[in-house]
């Protein structure tokens, strides 16, 4: 069963409805024991950092989902799903849940691309570039966009987290991956048929589990 | 980097299409949800409902069309239209929209705004602006002035000025439509649209004049918009989104070509 976290952070029905669309069960929940029964984990999210923390701390899901990453079972972070898995979040000053070493930054001021200063948010469709293979990735053209709308960005630490980047006026990390997790700063389920794909694709991995 | 936004309006009453959309075989569509599904399949990048129904106690047949687009399609969309507190807000972004805007409220209580990007964040919330040419005066430096009800009362507030207080209020971004331009087809109004594009760090979506492709071409560089609205041009067939999308693309504007 895939169990999509139910944390105060705005709207995950679009979560949902991609869900259904492409025909997988699955439970929203903010209970642990139900979470226990789960294979995948979905952990999305739209809002404010220091908000979501506060919830999933009441919750005690912060501690749970450290448990869970050992599990060796899939985890899919999205949009402010992916920037709380690091360890600190300049949004609200938040100390996060540190699943992934690093933190989310927020986009300077005066990004530029050529001689125009960009608007933040960054809201709109952009491509990822790939360092890698990845399974949640297969079937999904490069030259695919998706819905980003976000005005942090995740950093994380060490290098070989980077699975996708994306360029606004600077170079950052839009998709994280180590062993069993893959978080996104895009939204796939706001991203066409290649968003619909990423979570079909979600769906079917195993993660770490033999 | 970042692609232009191609964004079709489709206008609803009652939970109906107020003008039925040609298609393909001159097949006339009046349900909204189908309509959405035809420019989700053309490409398009997201989609803008106004609600026109009049009497209030019927909204809730434009909830009904919410929830069945969100179901149908995967992109992003707005409704905007009759919001007018936090509640109607809630009850459209909980049916599935992204995105609400609101208009002549925000005219009438600028603190909807605030009040909006706090309890559902700035991106929720964008701020639509009905824009008139008007004399440079000391009321209206900008030379444009904000008008509510369909261009048929001035408020007296600077079109710019305006622009600005929405952003600091807390506004995600801004569809500025032109009530000159508006339904002529003859181009956007590109000096309004550049002077608060550049003035603002929000997004704009321009808005009012679209009547070919060129159109679009000429407000996402010289108007300096990031996304630009469509409706009549693609409604009757003229275009599609996939024509235009095409153009654009030759014209190395980059939109979203894959879908």
């Amino acid at each position: 069963m895939i169990a999509i976290i139910n944390y105060n952070a705005g709207n995950i029905t679009s979560v949902a409805r991609a869900l259904q669309n492409i025909g997988q069960d699955f439970v929203i929940t903010d209970d642990i024991t139900k979470l226990e029964t789960a294979s995948h984990v979905i952990f999305p999210g739209v809002g404010a950092a220091g908000e979501a923390m506060a919830y999933l701390r009441e919750k005690k899901l912060d501690a749970w989902l450290k448990k869970y990453i050992k599990t060796g079972q899939p985890l899919l972070g999205i949009c402010l799903g992916t920037q709380i898995i690091l360890d600190y979040s300049e949004e609200n000053k938040t100390e996060c849940i540190g699943l992934i070493a690093g933190s989310t930054k927020r986009f300077p001021d005066k990004l530029t691309s050529a001689g125009q200063v960009l608007k933040i948010p960054h809201m709109g469709w952009n491509s990822v570039k790939l360092q890698r293979n990845h399974p949640v990735f297969k079937n999904v053209s490069p030259d695919a966009e998706f819905y980003f709308v976000h005005s942090y960005y995740p950093a994380p630490s060490d290098d070989a987290a980077f699975l996708g980047t994306t360029d606004y006026g600077m170079i950052f990390c839009s998709v994280l991956a180590k062993d069993n997790l893959v978080a996104m700063q895009f939204h796939p389920e706001k991203s066409g048929r290649p968003g619909l794909q990423i979570l079909k694709n979600f769906c079917a991995w195993r993660g770490n589990v033999k | 980097m970042l692609s232009k936004r191609i964004i079709p309006c489709l206008d609803v009453r009652d939970g109906k299409l107020t003008k039925g959309i040609k298609f393909k075989g001159n097949v006339d569509i009046g349900d909204p949800v189908e309509a959405a599904r035809e420019y989700y399949e053309q490409g398009a990048d997201e989609i803008v409902f106004y609600d026109i129904t009049a009497s209030s106690d019927r909204r809730d047949i434009m909830i009904d069309v919410v929830r069945r687009v969100a179901e149908t399609i995967f992109i992003p969309f707005s409704v905007g239209g009759g919001i007018r507190n936090l509640e109607d807000m809630r009850r459209v972004i909980l049916a599935g929209a992204e995105k609400v805007s609101v208009n002549s409220a925000a005219v009438d209580d600028p603190k909807i705004i605030s009040q909006g990007a706090k309890a559902f964040g700035s991106q929720c919330i964008v701020l639509g602006m009905d824009v008139k040419k008007v004399e440079v005066s000391g009321k209206t430096p900008s030379g444009y002035e904000i008008v509510i009800h369909g261009g048929r009362i001035f408020t007296g507030i600077d079109a710019l000025w305006w622009a600005k207080e929405a952003e600091n209020l807390g506004a995600g971004e801004i569809c500025l439509n032109s009530i000159d331009a508006d339904g002529m087809q003859t181009g956007y109004e590109l000096n309004l649209t550049k002077m608060v594009s550049e003035n603002v760090h929000i997004p704009v979506i321009a808005s009012g004049g679209a009547g070919k492709p060129e159109h679009l071409a000429q407000v996402l560089t010289d108007g300096k918009a990031d996304a630009a609205l469509i409706a009549s041009m693609v409604h009757y067939r003229t275009y599609t989104i996939t024509e235009i999308k095409q153009y654009l693309n030759e014209k190395q504007i980059k939109t979203r070509m894959l879908w």
